[in-house]
């Protein structure tokens, strides 16, 4: 840590473990009811399950980035963040928008709008709060002695992500419309500007841990990010396939998003080869870990997987099914949760002072998680493709089915146990290594 | 070998024109000639059925156009397959319905919302889907 204004992005990491607690909370309340077991149906519905299931999953990620900008942007821009006092208020208020929302659910509380329940008037208070976020950030950046492509692409991937956050607001009468601009927000988000992020923290954490050129690094950080929006954007059409909008999508959509996974393929690439590559071997291996594991495992779950289910003539019969969230649970978990808990690795000890680098639960932590989310991306699958046949082409009733693969739920439950134990392992991690202290000031020249 | 300054080029470049081209495919879809979304046919009924769908957060578990959670049926084509006698008794019983032990909240919905929300799936029933209103519809089943 070079800069005392960087500790606050340790309560951010934070409330960003506690969130994600709780997340997972709610997923196993979930993957107990698709296995028959709904003993909380009067108090936590599946809707509310879900609702709070997939706010807090953007709410946790969200706030891991807005930590990761505080952290990167002082040391990037060389200076101490504009006002530390405006960042914890910035906290705070987002703690507490976040909070209200996932109360509200269990209330009846909502929109019920697939991934952007939060009700309206919150919506506002979101966008305020980002404003305020992207003012501390931006300003810091423009004062500082130095604009680095890492600090610029991590801001616009912000900034673009605050200004998509608004075609989700548009009001309309017609379902169809109500869908399409709903993806603006969550697939531009998700495979475009997310994507800037989680490159400029990956390229940020490469420059650090490898000790290859920044010159480098930045350079082909573009190339990735430039195949990101150049397959991403048009890409949106595979979710324009089957919604009541015109053909031309299924062409548009087919040939961009087939693309898309060479960007992360690009980014798989770039990590491992700037590791193979870098001279400086940092000590602290487990953000390395985090960080290779993040390019390679999004690769998979977003990239592979998700190719596996975009092309039309597959999407015809998988669309609406449990394969989505097969792909979509390897996805998040590969490209952002591990991104996030790579900055969280790479950053703690140096805020705390404590250089925990590879201890065994550190490690342990590691392995467990991502076995365990690769089984339970298995099990998912395996019910996803059971469920497509027997209802899709058998044409068999819906509960009948799901019936049929209830078995596989038990599978993911074990699964996503062992996941459980893994992050609670990191967790334990996480809190031992105590309180950022301005003790652990690096005054040295790098 | 590919200069910092290209691959930036690459980057601002490719965003803009597939960000053109992204906006202009939207308008040309939503255009009155291409427009398949079924849109003359909404009437306040369906917008009130649509407000209903929201607000009780149907999707949470139920697809719509295949959109939703995966915990309980699509409901693109339910009236052609249920009939809307069914599916009013579904949204209107004050006890909770378990279709093989699968519960729905009960939501005890009044005559008038139930048919709002009747009209709001019969409006989405005739929307063009591009042929996936043939693979959810049980009308489909000879033809495979």
């Amino acid at each position: 840590m070079k800069y005392k204004s960087q500790k606050v992005a340790y309560w951010f990491f934070a409330l960003s473990m506690l969130l994600f607690g709780l997340q997972i909370v709610y997923g196993f309340i979930m993957g107990f009811a698709h296995a028959g077991m709904d003993g909380l149906h009067d108090v936590i519905p599946f809707n509310t399950a879900r609702a709070v299931h997939t706010n807090l999953l953007v709410v946790w990620l969200l706030s891991g980035f807005m930590g990761a900008a505080y952290y990167i942007i002082p040391e990037e821009a060389q200076r101490e963040l504009v006002s530390v006092k405006l960042a914890y208020v910035q906290l705070i208020s987002l703690a507490l928008v976040g909070v209200t929302a996932i109360v509200g659910y269990h209330f009846n509380y909502w929109e019920g709008r697939k991934f952007l329940e939060i009700p309206r008037p919150l919506d506002y208070l979101v966008v305020a709060n980002v404003l305020l976020f992207l003012g501390l950030i931006l300003v810091t950046l423009f004062k500082g002695k130095r604009r680095t492509t890492t600090a610029l692409v991590l801001s616009m991937g912000l900034l673009f992500a605050a200004l998509l956050y608004l075609p989700g607001m548009l009001p309309f009468d017609s379902q169809v419309k109500d869908s399409f601009f709903r993806w603006w927000v969550v697939h531009l988000w998700v495979e475009g500007v997310w994507e800037l992020i989680m490159g400029g923290i990956l390229s940020f954490l490469l420059i650090k841990l490898t000790g290859v050129d920044r010159e480098v690094i930045e350079k082909w950080l573009y190339v990735i990010v430039g195949l990101t929006f150049l397959s991403g954007v048009l890409g949106t059409g595979h979710h324009y396939y089957y919604i009541g909008v015109n053909k031309i999508w299924l062409i548009v959509g087919g040939i961009f998003s087939a693309l898309e996974p060479l960007a992360f393929l690009a980014m798989a690439l770039f990590a491992v080869n700037m590791y193979r590559k870098g001279e400086k071997k940092h000590p602290n291996k487990l953000a390395l870990y985090w960080t290779l594991g993040a390019a390679i495992v999004s690769f998979v779950g977003a990239g592979l997987l998700g190719f596996a289910h975009t092309l039309p003539q597959t999407n015809l019969y998988t669309h609406g099914t449990l394969v989505t969230a097969m792909h979509a649970h390897l996805a998040f978990w590969g490209a952002y949760a591990m991104i996030v808990l790579a900055i969280i690795s790479y950053s703690l000890p140096n805020m705390t002072g404590r250089k925990l680098y590879d201890s065994s639960i550190g490690r342990m932590a590691f392995w467990f998680s991502n076995i365990g989310i690769i089984g339970m991306t298995v099990a998912f699958g395996v019910a996803g493709v059971v469920q497509v046949y027997l209802e899709r082409k058998l044409k068999m009733d819906f509960m009948e089915v799901q019936k049929e693969v209830e078995i596989h739920f038990i599978v993911l439950i074990i699964c996503a146990t062992l996941f459980t134990t893994g992050i609670i392992l990191y967790m334990v991690d996480f809190y031992k290594h105590g309180r950022p202290t301005d003790e652990a000031l690096d005054t040295s020249s790098n | 070998m590919l200069s910092k300054k290209q691959a930036r080029a690459f980057f601002l470049g490719g965003t803009v024109v597939t960000f053109l081209i992204f906006i202009g495919l939207t308008i040309y879809s939503f255009s009155k000639a291409q427009d398949q979304s079924n849109d003359e046919n909404i009437t306040e009924a369906v917008v009130r059925g649509k407000h209903l769908w929201e607000e009780n957060n149907c999707m949470g578990c139920h697809t719509l156009l295949g959109e939703g959670a995966y915990y309980a049926p699509e409901l693109t084509k339910v009236i052609e397959r249920r009939g809307p006698g069914y599916i009013k008794a579904v949204l209107m019983t004050p006890v909770s319905w378990e279709p093989n032990g699968r519960k729905m909240v009960a939501y005890g919905f009044s005559k008038e919302e139930a048919e709002d929300l009747i009209a709001f799936f019969e409006w989405i029933g005739g929307i063009d889907l591009n042929g996936f209103d043939r693979v959810v519809s049980p009308l489909s089943k000879d033809e495979n």
